[in-house]
């Protein structure tokens, strides 16, 4: 049933949103600290497991691509709702730390690839089994 | 004939979110009519959809000086609830489903060290900039630099901080010109930084992290090499989900507190 793969996609929501205020109350600030982060942890460690038990048959799994597949569309919805008029004055700010993001992320491209180079260039074949 | 449209307006805010599906899907359509034929794909229609969204929020702002954009014109109140965080979050989370934590083992130590430097590089170059430009509590460098890391991370992080929505604002906008900048300067800069194989290439998928950025950077140098810079890619949102509203506030918290 697809409201299988809904509803298990909302109890990860909630359960991170949870332990996301639960660790903030406890490392004293008041903020929801990683809750979307830990949700998509338990999802793909939740799913993972019902999959492999075969718990998770495709029409449920429908229920999670479904809303997976929208995101975008929800991006641009949360764009057009914020309050652009007043960040308007600090466009210069987003254009230049968008900017140097990427400046800094193509000069270490070289650099970080020079890691673990020196083991065979070609990853090996994924081992049979490890994947569907 | 004013009668007949005030008839559409009730309908339409009767069904808000009903609405902003309608409406956000032309939104999308457009987007992507204007990439394929003015940018002959170069701009993802994600970016340009985007883009498109900040803009109608200013003229929300414009029309009604109110402060949710778009979502203050009644009519368009549904935009408000489908971009709020409830949903997003829900939308954002689901988009981990199906990832595979044993990949990241496979594809090496490179790519790890790649998507940590990649994801915490993003937030500290953001959120120096955010500083230099007069952005200097904690919660608003915090959300500028989890824009620059990419324009889900920024919202994300700055919901669970509790930033304004206009520095949620910039954080979109600057995950936003990092993903066109990713898309477009990628095969121009390719040769000089040596993206030219597989390892590279998922190096750079988790230094850059931008999803949409990095699948049309690296179609546009070299297509065999989207699934790999894809792969580590994939990680990085829900990594910068992960760290933002905690290690990286609380380190920020405690040095401009």
């Amino acid at each position: 049933m697809v409201i299988y793969g809904v509803a298990l996609l909302s109890g990860c929501l909630l359960a991170g949103a949870f332990l996301g205020d639960l660790l903030g109350e406890l490392i004293g600030v008041e903020a929801n600290v990683g809750g979307v982060g830990i949700a998509m942890l338990l999802l793909i460690l939740l799913s993972d497991r019902l999959r492999a038990r075969g718990r998770l048959n495709p029409t449920s799994q429908r229920g999670i691509v479904f809303w997976s597949s929208i995101y975008i569309p929800v991006v641009v919805a949360m764009a057009a709702r914020q309050n652009v008029l007043s960040a308007l004055e600090g466009g210069p700010a987003a254009l230049a730390a968008g900017t140097l993001a990427v400046a800094v992320g193509f000069l270490l491209v070289p650099v970080i690839s020079r890691i673990g180079r020196p083991r065979d260039a070609d990853p090996p074949d994924p081992d049979p089994g490890a994947d569907q | 004939m004013t009668e007949i449209l005030d008839l559409l307006q009730a309908v339409l805010v009767r069904h808000g979110l009903v609405t902003a599906f309608a409406f956000v899907g032309l939104v999308v359509w457009i987007s992507y009519l204007v990439s394929d034929r003015l940018t002959r794909g170069r701009v993802h229609g994600s970016a340009i959809a985007i883009l498109i969204g900040l803009v109608l929020a200013g003229v929300g702002g414009v029309v009604t000086q109110g402060d949710r954009g778009l979502a203050d014109i009644p009519v368009f109140a549904g935009v408000g609830l489908l971009g709020g965080a409830m949903i997003r979050d829900l939308a954002i989370v689901a988009t981990a489903f199906g990832v595979d934590l044993g990949e990241i083992r496979k594809a090496g130590a490179g790519a790890t060290v790649a998507l940590v430097i990649g994801v915490l590089g993003s937030f500290a170059v953001g959120a120096i900039v955010a500083w230099l430009f007069g952005y200097r509590d904690p919660i608003s460098m915090t959300t500028i630099g989890a824009g620059a890391a990419t324009y889900i991370v920024g919202p994300v992080t700055g919901t669970a901080i509790g930033a304004t929505s206009d520095v949620v604002a910039l954080s979109i906008a600057a995950g936003l010109v990092k993903s066109m900048l990713v898309m477009t300067a990628t095969p121009f800069v390719a040769h000089r930084i040596g993206l030219d194989d597989p390892r590279s290439a998922m190096v750079y998928g988790g230094l850059m992290g931008t999803t949409s950025g990095v699948a049309g950077g690296l179609a546009a140098t070299d297509e065999r090499l989207v699934p790999h810079g894809a792969m580590t890619a994939t990680f990085y949102t829900g990594l910068g989900c992960l760290l933002g509203p905690s290690v990286v506030f609380v380190t920020i918290r405690a040095l401009f507190g």
